[in-house]
């Protein structure tokens, strides 16, 4: 394992975590209270995130730690939510608490699935994934708001996977009161063999706060559709933690348009040998937005593949940050890792901060990554145009090219469809305004 | 059909001119060819009649139908009629062919004032002339360009062109990288788009692509302007002797 000395936290981010704190109560009884005791413990010894900490450097974490929550005007988009036209089981928060009238019956066969909130049986599955991915993904780089997450979430589903379910699991999130504060903590097992995939839609709440844990065992696939946005005025900090086993698959996308701030952490972890790992996200954003991508991917396993690709175009002084590592332990040989970034900067007021990081303590392995920041291509929108295409239809054009990539990680053509045609009536629609 | 009076073309950001006083007309149902080492400014002239950035005309004119091409912009040009094939045609992922050609033609119909082509419409049209071309279906919906071989892309350009039935159709350099099959396809398709009412410019460094593609008129461009005109036993004669000789008397 790779040694990164622990930092000295500072005052103010420790002040930071005992104000929070002591602004909320955490949840008593139930199998999750000594995991949720041990979260706590983990944030009080690291505090909050402050402008200082490096993985801090290009997003301003205060308002994603203020006790109270800035407000966000409810969104209307006027466009039905992006997974409606499919067969799903939907399940429902509105501004962060589950809504049992919007949601489908839990029941379906080759998946448990239960409120975060009702399971209080002493002996539970999730034991042995709540908190402890989270936990285990504190080790190298700290990520206090989803430790506060792991302590403090009162929603959230808890999803055991033990066959091949006939549809996918929707999680949908409704915002309705301007100043909601949402944490949900989920937690996802994919036993041997199984497969899923989960979809997540929706503006949440003014502030969410979000963390998903999610074991993959062996020869078990876990898909992962989100779509964020287009809620200008959202503030996100999501955390995506992974473990898999031999053989396993697990595959994220997301879209994200606008909101003010989003912050989107993936944190893998291939420990069993042949597992592939794909992490991917396409994002647009317009004006007030700042949007981070922030991936960890460990290799300790043989032969496992794993690629990070993101995009993101920016326009009138939207920010986009990528900081993307892959770490590879001692012993993971044959390892595959590509990581991409790029940005489609559609003016000179928008920025791209890309942090690219490559660690590999093994001798045999193919890593590659890159990062790059471009304008439209001439060459390609002088091609349309001299089709008879308008300049501004080109350059929508030239867009869902820049983030093709990204979206081709998405393996259902109908789902992959689904993302297209929302970029797409977001791109065009924004021309006929 | 085309009127091209006196042109000249330098580079916006250069002080460089490329183009040294072209005079050159095109008729309608009448196939030019343009030939020319490189360097001479062919594919220059291609770029500027189309509307390309990056050149700037400091005199002369450039007609279509009687209408001033050069203060429109490359998509005026294009509902006016206008159409360049593409040496190196451009790859488009996540964009399917089909999409991207429904709203060129409908785009170019809706500047023209006309009805745009409906979705069953559109398609029955082009599987025609798809089929013409031996592209398949497959290559219709795959993104534009992308994976596509030199002879596809090239078939692809023609496709574009019959789909879009421009007035004058510039062919820039249409033989590079094709094989004689290839070749052999493009310019039947090109052949079958001659018509009483359609101008063709041929630009090309070699004559073979002219013994498929038929040529009235064939021009010799050398240092940015017109040297020589002819008929198709020009291209011959080039073809043997080299450019040499036109570079001298230019």
């Amino acid at each position: 394992m790779a040694m990164l000395k622990p930092k000295t936290p500072e005052p103010r981010a420790l002040d930071l975590a005992e104000t929070r704190i002591s602004a909320m109560t955490l949840p008593e009884g139930g199998w999750a209270e000594p995991a949720r005791r041990e979260a706590l413990e983990r944030v009080r010894k690291t505090g909050l995130p402050i402008s200082r900490d490096e993985y801090w450097k290009y997003t301003k974490p205060d308002t994603l730690t203020a006790v109270e929550a800035p407000a966000a005007s409810v969104f209307d988009g006027k466009e039905p939510p992006v997974f409606d036209q499919f067969d799903r089981l939907k399940i429902v928060f509105v501004d962060g608490v589950f809504d049992a009238e919007q949601s489908d019956d839990l029941s379906l066969e080759g998946i448990e699935i239960e409120r975060l909130a009702e399971s209080q049986a002493d002996i539970h599955w999730a034991k042995e994934v709540y908190g402890r991915l989270e936990a285990r993904g504190q080790s190298l780089v700290q990520r206090p708001l989803a430790a506060l997450n792991t302590a403090f979430a009162t929603d959230g589903v808890l999803i055991r996977v033990t066959g091949k379910p006939s549809k996918p699991v929707s999680l949908f999130y409704v915002h309705e009161v301007e100043t909601s504060d949402a944490m949900l903590h989920h937690v996802v097992k994919v036993e041997e063999g199984a497969e899923v995939t989960v979809l997540e839609a929706g503006p949440a709440a003014a502030r969410f706060n979000q963390c998903m844990e999610v074991e993959v065992a062996d020869r078990a696939t876990f898909r992962h559709i989100r779509a964020q946005g287009r809620d200008h005025e959202r503030r996100a900090a999501t955390h995506l933690f992974g473990r898999l086993g031999e053989e396993s698959t697990f595959k994220s996308f997301t879209l994200t348009a606008n909101g003010v701030l989003t912050r989107n952490e993936a944190v893998l972890e291939l420990t069993g040998d042949n597992a592939v790992a794909h992490v991917a996200g396409a994002c647009m954003g317009d004006g007030d937005f700042h949007h981070d991508d922030t991936v960890f991917v460990t290799h300790d396993a043989v032969n496992c593949e794993s690629r990070q690709v993101f995009k993101k175009v920016l326009r009138n002084g939207a920010v986009g940050v990528f900081q993307g590592k892959i770490l590879v332990e001692p012993g993971a040989q044959k390892t595959d890792g590509y990581q991409i970034s790029q940005s489609l900067l559609l003016d000179g007021d928008s920025v791209f901060e890309a942090k690219p990081e490559l660690e590999i303590y093994a001798d045999d392995v193919a890593c590659s990554h890159g990062s790059t920041s471009g304008a439209i291509d001439d060459e390609a929108l002088f091609y349309l145009r001299s089709r008879g295409i308008p300049e501004a239809e080109a350059q929508n054009y030239l867009t869902l090219a820049f983030l093709a990539e990204a979206v081709q990680e998405i393996d259902d053509a109908d789902l992959q469809e689904a993302i297209v045609e929302r970029i797409s009536q977001w791109l065009f629609r924004r021309m006929a305004t | 059909m085309l009127d091209i009076k006196n042109l000249h073309v330098k580079l916006e950001d250069e002080d460089k001119q490329i183009l040294k006083g072209v005079d050159l007309t095109v008729e309608a149902g009448k196939v030019h060819a343009i030939m020319g080492p490189n360097g001479s400014g062919k594919s220059t002239l291609s770029y500027v009649l189309s509307g390309r950035e990056g050149y700037e005309v400091t005199d002369g004119s450039a007609t279509l139908l009687g209408e001033d091409i050069l203060e429109l912009e490359p998509e005026e040009r294009a509902a006016a009629g206008m159409f360049l094939a593409f040496q190196y045609p451009v790859e488009i992922p996540g964009v399917g062919n089909m999409t991207f050609l429904r709203s060129a033609v409908n785009a170019q119909r809706k500047a023209r004032g006309e009805e745009e082509m409906s979705s069953s419409e559109f398609l029955k049209v082009i599987r025609e002339k798809a089929k013409d071309l031996k592209i398949d279906q497959d290559m219709l919906k795959r993104p534009v360009n992308v994976g596509f071989s030199g002879g596809e892309k090239k078939r692809n350009e023609i496709l574009q062109m019959a789909m879009l039935e421009p007035k004058l159709c510039i062919l820039d350099e249409t033989d590079s990288g094709l094989d004689v099959d290839a070749m052999k396809l493009v310019s039947d398709g090109v052949n079958a788009l001659r018509s009483p009412d359609r101008g063709f410019l041929v630009i090309t460094h070699y004559q073979r692509l002219l013994d498929h593609i038929v040529p009235d008129v064939v021009h010799i461009m050398s240092d940015g302007r017109i040297v020589k005109t002819g008929g198709p036993e020009l291209a011959r004669e080039v073809e043997a002797n080299g450019y040499a000789e036109f570079k001298e008397t230019a």
